[in-house]
């Protein structure tokens, strides 16, 4: 790959990070936000991956179901028996954005895998607005569903009095705090594991250690197929906690 | 080429960002587009076909489950009823044989008293019969012995040279058997 080594100067010269370059397929190379993007190609992957997965593989309705139709239905009730064990039944009405969420984070993860592929989920641009999209709307859920009362979540009444303001000040940091590590973890893990790889790679062009080096990245690749997963589940399983928090602010 | 001056463009703007793409703000509106784009097109691939769908896969299968299930509980009810329904023919059965064997025994004990019974008026009867005939025979054997004993009597006495009258022969015959 050509980011793994240049030749200038005879050393290895690694460019871990040009994997995430956003670059446009066609055109002048200025990126405007309507731009068909290499994000924007990967993106589009993603929803095409989850229409084959969810609706064509699921197409012959049957009821002893084939490969991809039980992949389906695992994805299916992997979620909704998260959302109702974590939210309970009212929370079941808010399935589909969660299912939404899911779907497309563990979709982009996988696509990313795909030797010069582009990962969506790497880049904060995509996560931060994922993590805010599930922070406002929790946030503006739990006010219409509990009206002022929400603020009670930040005023633990089993606490001493004394110790209330203090706690209340925490709470509302860690709050704030959500969507921050929500993003952040997201786009970190992938974006490291990707890169990490990236760096293997570039020790391949050394003929001695190359060895060492592949199966390095064999290795990573391995623990990256994990992480694609769990982090698609952590970001779901947290959006759930969060979605809880809005619908019975009182711990 | 498009895709190097891009990435020259994008060299340029690495010595001001701090090395990650990610942190380049000229894409972030595109990435925000595209996403924008992909979450409400997944979000009504969801909402519109595919979860409907696989609510109805997943309980159009527990409907069939439940009822295979239903139907394997009633085979099996059927199958234990079948089964008492046996067992109770087979007790049935053998205390119906029990009652005809117990019958028939009785017939025959009947059948056999009867005849024992028969059997016994008969052997009295024969009995009767023999010993009248016993009797008679007796009695005609000794009417016999008395007239042999008379004519004996006559013959001696006139042989002797007496001359016995009917009457004192018949007299001492009588005295005498009876002796």
């Amino acid at each position: 790959m050509e980011t793994a080594e240049q030749s200038d100067g005879g050393g290895l010269v690694f460019k871990p990070m040009d994997q995430f370059l956003v670059k446009p397929l066609s055109g002048d190379g200025i990126v405007q936000w309507f731009t068909f993007t290499n994000a924007a190609l990967w993106t589009s992957l993603a929803v095409l991956a989850v229409f084959l997965l969810l609706v064509t593989a699921t197409s012959k309705r049957a009821i002893i179901p084939g490969r991809a139709q039980s992949i389906a239905e695992f994805a299916y009730g992997f979620i909704h028996k998260m959302v109702e064990d974590i939210c309970g039944k009212e929370g079941l009405r808010y399935f589909p954005y969660i299912m939404t969420l899911f779907m497309f984070i563990v979709m982009a993860n996988f696509l990313g895998l795909n030797p010069t592929a582009f990962t969506p989920t790497s880049h904060f641009a995509v996560t931060v607005p994922l993590a805010l999209a599930v922070f406002l709307g929790v946030t503006i859920l739990g006010f219409v569903k509990n009206g002022a009362s929400f603020l009670g979540m930040f005023w633990v009444t089993s606490a001493p009095l004394a110790l209330r303001p203090a706690l209340a000040l925490i709470e509302l940091i860690s709050y704030f705090v959500r969507p921050v590590s929500h993003s952040v973890r997201l786009a970190g893990s992938m974006m490291a594991g990707h890169a990490v790889i990236k760096v293997f790679a570039g020790f391949a062009a050394l003929a001695a250690v190359s060895p060492f080096a592949v199966l390095g990245i064999t290795a990573m690749y391995g623990l990256e197929v994990l992480v694609c997963f769990i982090q698609a589940y952590v970001f779901t399983i947290l959006t759930c906690v969060y979605l809880k928090d809005a619908l019975h602010p009182h711990h | 080429m498009a895709t190097e001056t891009a990435t020259d463009a994008y060299g340029a703007a690495e010595t001001t960002s701090v090395g990650m793409p990610q942190l380049d703000a000229s894409t972030w509106g595109n990435q925000i587009f595209w996403l924008l784009l992909a979450l409400v097109a997944i979000y009504l691939i969801l909402s519109r076909v595919a979860l409907p769908r696989i609510a109805a896969i997943l309980a159009e299968r527990q409907g069939t489950i439940t009822n295979d299930i239903a139907a394997a509980e009633d085979l099996k009810a059927k199958a234990v009823e079948a089964e008492a329904a046996y067992d109770k023919a087979l007790v049935d059965a053998r205390a119906e044989a029990q009652r005809i064997i117990a019958e028939a025994k009785a017939e025959m004990q009947d059948d056999l008293d009867d005849a024992i019974a028969k059997a016994d008026v008969q052997i009295g009867e024969k009995l009767a019969e023999s010993e009248a005939e016993i009797a008679e025979i007796r009695a005609g054997a000794l009417a016999n012995v008395k007239a042999v004993a008379k004519d004996t009597t006559k013959e001696i006495v006139a042989a002797m040279g007496g001359k016995a009258d009917a009457k004192t022969v018949t007299a001492a015959v009588t005295s005498r058997m009876k002796g």
